[in-house]
Formats: structure tokens, C-alpha cells, sequence
């Protein structure tokens, strides 16, 4: 049974920057939801709780990286790669700054509050900024890593996050490196490369298609910038047939930075997307979502097939 | 408290070249800013070099004093004060927007020595200034963070947002500047975007606010003076100032905000300067 990714988060904050005097953290009157209030609690003193004022933390984040400090800036991931963008770019990304921008309910985790609160473009957002590190973790252990990894890391990041329990893929002997992809199943017929939630939907995947006599790679492409493109040419190679797979529109975000890199190596083989459809979407419950909108294992099956018939 | 009258003369001398030098060099370049350059002139060169705590020989001292000029616009007037102070050479100031050249359109933190936030997206530059006092406090740096807004600049609604953070963090150690000449690129602060009573809106955020005269030097090193005295609180200087300061047919014209200045209009200038050749 996995952990919900914001509580891991949260504490995670508290093992690694409890100890570290350069990590602080901001939150917008979110901490509760995004977990950031666990820090705030063990460390008060490097913990600023802003207001509902995004683009003043995003931009105070920025000043506190230039005087040597880590800052994880907290809150909802629709909202952080929208009103914290213009500072993320003059600051983090032109400037080169360590602002760690902390993206909680990434894609429609947030279900019931509907698609003011999905974020389904901060993939692609965030991906475009120079100098900029993306990692989307898709379970409990990869999340500890990634929180880590941005402390001892001085780049800006974009780390996206989940509300909801992810199941555990590692165990706490797993190594992760940067601008690496883990295959976390083998298979000769197709590669599934995801990210986050849909690492274990690709698993699930893999069990329907099995049946059907279909065996295909899962690649945990935990890290989408810098994307790990002798991987993505690799599994082209060997399988023949690439599907993207992300919580996240298909226009810009993973399976565009895979499909970038194919091209770019002249490795195209045919190749499927998983993702919301250029569309928003609405309150309800995760998994009726999920079916809906594109992104559940079902819908992984169904676009492996689709493209695996077109080899 | 004044200055001593050396240091005053100084100061003006200072203000005179700078004014001279920009000028120069935004003819030159066919680009850039003058109007709001002209007007930050004395603030930013008292400052420079009555206030902060910078050495050119080790730009990125842990402890020196900051500046983040949040009206990025006016950095020829910033670069000009930079050079002067010796972070890089007088004669730099001709590449100013060149290609390839350090002293970019608008202040670049990795590009520029002394230059200490990257600015010209207004709104955020006192945002990044709080960040900067609130990190140093946590050092236990006795060192200042100077921001310098522009009176258009404060239409953004993150300048407020900064203001209630300011006040909530306690930022003693923050003061603001408000570069305050009435007009900005489309026309006079009141015809664009009237803000009211500026000094009341701050102290209402709970600033402790000085105004004075932005073109007298005495007036503003007192007041710097003075903001270093007030604890749990950050201060804003109000200094009122005059767009294109210097130049008769620049004054209080947003015309000027950021056009060429052309042959005539540079000798006219020129000789109301003092510095026609």
C-alpha cells in the first residue's frame, strides 16, 4: 500500500532541511493541503507562510536564493506555474537562482475542486524555461529522493506533485539519478514511458496486455528535464513502439519532450500519447476522471494497441 | 543630520557626470531609457556612496548591503553609479545594450558585476528585496537591502502584496525607495493610473514612511539615515523627483520615458548639462 505523495512530502521536507540551515519554505495559505506546514511546524523560524500572495512568494523565493538560501516555494501546481511564472522565469531560470517551485496536486488529484484547481499544462510550462529541472516522482520512496536531490542540487526546479496515494513501485534500496530513467518492467513489444501517477497505471497495463499477448517495457521517466533521451532512443530501438503516458495534456509536456527527442536522433518509430485531449476538466470522483479524461490503465492499453498495430 | 559640506559638493559633482555620462550614451546607443534614469540620479548615487556596504574587488561578499533597482529601466543610470564605484570600467558604459555586452537592456544579476537582482519585469523587484533582508536576517547579517520603485511600478499588485509581507516579517532591515517623478510611459501617474495618497496607502501597510526632496542629497542621506534607525519595521523613502531631472525639455514628459534622443535634442541637452563639448 503506498502513501499519500503530500505527506511524504512534508516529511520529507523535515528529514532532509530540518538539519540544513539554508532550506526555508513558502507557502500561500496552502500549507495544510500542501503539507509544507509539517516544516513550518519543526521549523517556524525558516518557515513563511506569505498569505494568499503567489507571486510575492514566488518573487521572495528568489531574493532568499540569492543570499544563499534553498526556498521551496508551496502551492497548488495550477496556480504556481501560472502567477509564479514571471518571477520563476526573471529569477529562477534567467537568473539561475535554487528556486525549488513545489507543485502539489499536479494534474486532477484536486478532483472535486474541479478544473480551476487541475493543473494539466504546468508540465509543459515549466519544461520551457531554461536552466530549469523537472521531476514528476510517482511513488513515496521517488518522491524522498526528489526532495533531497533539490536540496543538495543548486538548480531552479519544478517538482510535481500528487494529493492522492500513489502505490509503491521502490523499495528504500532503489538508487535515482539524475536524467535517468528506471525500466520498472521489461517487455520487447512497446515501450510505456511515464511519469507519476501513471507509472502504475502503466504496471496495471502491462498485466491486461499481457493476456493479449502483448509484453511491454515501463520506463519511470521520473526526471522530464533533463530527459533521459539515450533511454527514450534505446526503447525505441529495442521495442519498436513508444507510448507517453502522463497525468498532464499531451501537448508539451512528457510525451512531447520524448517525441522531441526521437525526432531529434532520427529514431521515430510509431508513437501513442496518453494524456488529457487539449481540453479541461471537471469535479468528480479520481478515478471516474481518470476513465473519462484519458488517463487510466484502460486507456494505456487501449493506445498500446492502437500502436503496436501501427509497427 | 547633514552631510559635511565636502561630501555634499561631492555627491553633486557626482550627479552632474553621471547625468552628463548617461546622456552620452543613450545618444550613442539610440536605445534606452532617459526619463527615469535622470530621476533616480541622487538616490541612487547617495547610496552608492554615502550608505552601502559593497566592494567592488569581491562583488559577492556574503555580508555586503543590496540594491535591487525594481525599475529596471533606468539601468544606465545604475551602470554609470557601478562603473564609478569600480565594478567595471567607465568607458564599459558604450556597450550598454550592446551585443554581447554585459551591461544588458535591463539589470542581469549573472551578467553584471554589482548588479545584485536580474529586474525590468516591474512588480517583483521588492518581493526579491524582502526575500533578501528576510534570508540575511537569518544569517544574522547586519547587512541592508536598498529597493528602488518606480511610482508607475507601484500599479502592480505585488508591490502590496510585498508591503503586507514587509510588515508581517518585520523587515527592519529593508528600506524602499520610491523614485516618485508623477509619470510613467503613457502619460502623467494621475492621467494612467491615479493611486491616490501614496503616503497613506503605506502607512495604512503599516511602513514607516519619510518623505523628502529625491534630488537633494542632504535630504536623502538623513533620511537613509533615519530608516536605519527604526527597528521591527521597514521604511519607505518617498522621494519626490522630477522624470528627465536635469533637462528642461525632458522634465515631467513621458515623451522621454524611453525614446532616442536625437542630434539637437542632445546638444540642447548637452549644454543644459554642462557637458557640450
Amino acid at each position: 500500500m503506498g502513501k499519500a505523495i503530500r505527506d511524504v512530502y512534508g516529511d520529507a521536507l523535515v528529514k532532509f532541511g530540518k538539519d540544513n540551515k539554508n532550506v526555508v519554505v513558502l507557502d500561500a495559505d496552502l500549507s495544510g493541503s500542501t503539507k509544507s506546514a509539517v516544516f513550518g511546524k519543526a521549523c517556524p523560524e525558516r518557515f513563511f507562510n506569505v498569505g494568499i500572495a503567489e507571486a510575492n512568494m514566488t518573487a521572495m523565493a528568489g531574493g532568499l536564493a540569492s543570499v544563499g538560501k534553498i526556498p521551496f516555494v508551496n502551492t497548488f501546481a495550477s496556480f504556481l506555474a501560472t502567477i509564479g511564472l514571471l518571477s520563476a522565469r526573471a529569477l529562477g531560470s534567467y537568473s539561475k537562482l535554487p528556486i525549488k517551485m513545489v507543485g502539489a496536486y499536479g494534474g486532477m488529484s484536486d478532483a472535486y475542486d474541479g478544473p480551476s484547481h487541475h493543473a494539466l499544462e504546468d508540465i509543459a510550462v515549466m519544461r520551457s524555461l531554461p536552466n530549469f529541472k523537472v521531476f514528476v516522482p510517482c511513488d513515496a520512496t521517488e518522491t524522498e529522493w526528489v526532495v533531497k536531490n533539490a536540496i543538495e542540487d543548486a538548480s531552479p526546479m519544478y517538482l510535481r506533485l500528487s494529493r492522492d496515494v500513489f502505490p509503491d513501485i521502490y523499495s528504500e534500496n532503489d538508487v535515482f539519478e539524475e536524467g535517468k530513467g528506471k525500466i520498472v518492467r521489461e517487455g520487447k513489444d512497446a515501450t510505456v514511458i511515464a511519469c507519476g501517477l501513471m507509472v502504475g497505471h502503466a504496471l496495471k497495463a502491462a498485466e491486461e496486455l499481457t493476456k493479449e499477448g502483448i509484453e511491454i517495457r515501463v520506463v519511470d521517466m521520473f526526471c522530464i528535464k533533463p530527459l533521459d533521451k539515450e533511454l527514450v532512443v534505446r526503447c525505441a530501438k529495442e521495442t519498436g513502439a513508444i507510448i507517453s503516458a502522463e497525468e498532464h495534456s499531451i501537448i508539451g509536456g512528457l510525451g512531447g519532450a520524448v517525441a522531441e527527442a526521437l525526432c531529434a536522433a532520427g529514431a521515430q518509430v510509431p508513437m501513442g500519447f496518453v494524456g488529457t485531449n487539449d481540453t479541461h476538466g471537471e469535479c468528480g470522483p479520481y478515478a471516474k476522471l481518470q476513465e473519462k479524461y484519458g488517463f487510466d490503465p484502460a486507456a494505456v492499453v487501449r493506445k498500446v494497441k492502437e500502436t503496436v498495430a501501427a509497427k | 543630520m547633514n552631510l559635511p559640506m565636502e561630501k555634499k559638493a561631492q555627491l553633486q559633482q557626482l550627479c552632474k557626470q553621471f547625468r552628463i555620462d548617461v546622456i552620452e550614451t543613450l545618444h550613442q546607443r539610440q536605445t534606452g531609457h532617459p526619463g527615469g534614469s535622470l530621476s533616480v540620479c541622487e538616490i541612487l548615487t547617495t547610496l552608492y556612496f554615502t550608505q552601502m556596504n559593497v566592494d567592488p574587488a569581491n562583488p559577492a561578499k556574503a555580508d555586503r548591503d543590496r540594491l535591487v533597482l525594481c525599475k529596471g529601466h533606468a539601468a544606465p543610470m545604475l551602470y554609470r553609479v557601478l562603473a564609478e564605484k569600480g565594478f567595471f570600467p567607465v568607458e564599459e558604459m558604450k556597450t550598454l545594450r550592446c551585443f554581447e555586452s554585459r551591461l544588458q537592456g535591463h539589470p542581469c544579476s549573472l551578467e553584471t558585476p554589482g548588479v545584485d537582482a536580474s529586474t525590468g519585469p516591474l512588480g517583483i523587484g521588492l518581493s526579491a528585496a524582502l526575500g533578501m533582508a528576510l534570508g540575511l536576517k537569518l544569517d544574522n547579517s547586519d547587512a541592508r537591502v536598498y529597493a528602488i520603485l518606480g511610482d508607475g511600478e507601484i500599479n502592480e499588485g505585488t508591490v502590496w502584496e510585498a508591503c503586507m509581507s514587509a510588515v508581517k516579517f518585520k523587515a527592519d532591515n529593508l528600506c524602499a525607495v520610491l523614485d516618485w517623478n508623477g509619470v510613467q510611459l503613457d502619460g502623467t501617474a494621475e492621467e494612467i493610473m491615479p493611486m491616490g495618497d501614496i503616503r497613506a496607502k503605506f502607512e495604512a501597510f503599516g511602513w514607516h514612511c519619510i518623505e523628502c526632496d529625491g534630488h537633494d542629497v542632504d535630504a536623502l542621506y538623513s533620511a537613509f539615515e533615519e530608516a536605519k534607525t527604526v527597528k521591527g519595521l521597514p521604511t519607505i523613502v518617498l522621494a519626490h523627483t522630477i522624470k528627465g531631472k536635469g533637462v528642461s525639455f525632458m522634465e515631467g514628459k513621458n515623451g522621454w520615458h524611453g525614446k532616442a534622443i536625437d542630434d539637437e535634442s542632445y546638444a540642447k541637452a548637452m549644454e543644459e548639462l554642462g557637458g557640450a563639448k
